[in-house]
């Protein structure tokens, strides 16, 4: 079995793989990562870092790249609700 | 900031093949070389997930980054070129300037994105996009993913998912089945392409592949639950956990053009020795060409043995090139974009997701650049590279010129490359 971490998203306990990406936690929560200008839902798209619709909140520092960025445990992670 | 720390001899933007070829090689022709990647860590897409201690080919490369002349940054990302020989990029940690004497770009390629109504759904994803996220820890185990969209990639993505325990009802493949024979054809000259077409197809069995067949509609609400697909004359709809959707590559070529490369036909323009039109410039890998991964590590070492003053032993690597070049254009035949995918956005389609801006609002356009100042089409943060390949394939527009800063970046680093960027123009100005 793989080593498993804990993040939360938006306050709730999710868990992951080591080495998931925040993008991979926020689906396994089943979160949306934002809303687009018009209001409607988005997740990821490109996975690589290229169409900005994965963009969180992380560790308090918004608009970041999901599929980027590495979960380290205890990571804070907020979408648009 | 490395601002104070010797020029590079040779730098390299992108650890994909191309780029980890091209430092590799580079690096043993006795070069200090530093390597760049937006990504956590060196592989590129294609061997994104893979390290050094996992065998087989891609570790075969990455341990070569352990060579002593090779710096690595990962997690950095380059959004300036105030001057020749200077980068600007920005990491985790914040603003960094880096200098170098010779440069070589393997920025690599990025899937087309075509719109269709419920494109923006969340689940519907890019095929590499789907594929990726299960590398770096979706669990996709009893998922429903419909593959579709055109390109080689299709088949290896759906082969990778279902050895996850993904679920394949269908791929879909937007060309002929004919044009597929061609391209099979045209594959008869390369054993080890026609080996890894066979062995996807072992994988694969049972899984139904349809040709002249695409996605006309995603339905869901909230996130997606199923897909509509035109099959020649008939459509069907097919229930789906995830939609992995992309239409064949597209070269990244932002940088290479905001550093003056010239481009030809949408790729850079480079000779037999992966020169640029730009001196000191080097280009390898996919913006030169979609060819896949064994002409992107041959063009990477071609790059790095010119740029690291060794001409002779780039020249041994040419006839390999001029073989798997054959390949780029048997791509470009085989996976050309019917016209009917133009038909398939309806006037309310998103286009330009970063702007939510509708396909109605952008077809009375002559330009992008009309329709970025009435629309703010490509004005998001992805600056038009997903809604750019797809507005050329819709309406026939031309890209808008390439200004920095390439990728956002926050104000601080602005306000440190402004600082920086009249430094520069002042240092020029102190010499004249």
């Amino acid at each position: 079995m793989p080593e498993l971490l804990t993040v939360t998203v938006n306050g709730r306990s999710v868990a992951v793989r080591a080495g998931a990406t925040v993008a991979a936690a926020m689906m396994i929560a089943a979160c949306d990562c934002r809303k687009s200008v018009s209001g409607e839902p988005r997740g990821p798209l490109c996975g690589m870092g290229i169409c900005f619709e994965c963009r969180a909140m992380i560790d308090g520092i918004p608009h970041r790249r999901s599929c980027q960025i590495v979960c380290v445990s205890g990571m804070e992670i907020r979408t648009d609700e | 900031m490395n601002s104070d720390r010797k020029p590079f001899d040779v730098l390299v933007v992108g650890a994909g093949p191309a780029g980890i070829a091209a430092a590799a090689t580079a690096a043993e022709c006795g070069a200090r070389v530093g390597i760049i990647d937006d990504n956590p860590a060196p592989g590129g897409q294609i061997w994104r997930g893979e390290s050094a201690n996992r065998g087989g080919e891609p570790a075969s490369w990455l341990v070569k980054l352990d060579h002593p002349n090779i710096q690595r940054l990962s997690g950095t990302r380059v959004f300036d070129h105030p001057a020749a020989h200077v980068l600007h990029a920005e990491t985790a940690e914040g603003f960094l300037e880096l200098s170098y004497q010779k440069l070589i770009l393997a920025t690599g390629a990025r899937e087309r994105f075509l719109p269709f109504p419920g494109w923006t759904l969340p689940n519907v994803m890019g095929a590499g996009g789907l594929q990726a996220l299960v590398k770096c820890g979706l669990p996709i185990e009893g998922k429903r993913v419909v593959v579709a969209g055109t390109g080689p990639l299709l088949l290896a993505v759906a082969s990778y998912l279902r050895k996850h325990g993904a679920e394949i009802p269908i791929i879909c493949e937007q060309a002929s089945r004919a044009s597929l024979a061609r391209f099979g054809l045209a594959l008869l000259s390369q054993p080890q392409k026609i080996a890894q077409g066979l062995s996807l197809r072992r994988d694969l069995s049972g899984v139904p592949f349809v040709t002249q067949s695409w996605p006309i509609a995603a339905g869901g609400d909230g996130v997606i639950k199923d897909v509509r697909i035109r099959r020649g004359r008939i459509t069907e709809t097919i229930a789906c956990d995830y939609l992995a959707c992309g239409f064949h590559l597209v070269p990244n070529t932002e940088l290479p053009a905001l550093v003056g490369c010239r481009l030809r036909d949408g790729y850079v323009e480079v000779d037999n020795l992966a020169r640029t039109s730009v001196a000191d410039v080097f280009c390898a890998g996919e913006p030169t060409g979609i060819g896949g991964i064994e002409l992107s590590l041959v063009e990477g070492q071609i790059a790095g043995a010119t740029a690291a003053g060794r001409p002779e032993v780039a020249q041994k690597h040419a006839r390999a090139r001029t073989k798997l070049e054959a390949f780029v254009r048997a791509l470009d035949r085989a996976f050309a974009l019917r016209p009917e995918l133009k038909k398939v956005p309806l006037p309310e389609t998103i286009v330009c997701r970063c702007e939510d801006v509708t396909y109605a609002r952008l077809k009375p356009h002559g330009s992008s650049r009309s329709a970025k100042l009435e629309t703010r089409c490509g004005m998001g943060p992805c600056q038009g590279r997903v809604c750019g390949p797809a507005t050329q394939f819709l309406f026939h527009w031309s890209p808008d010129s390439v200004r920095p800063p390439i990728f956002p970046t926050v104000l601080r680093n602005l306000a440190a490359m402004s600082c920086r960027e009249a430094q520069h123009s002042g240092a020029m100005r102190g010499s004249q």
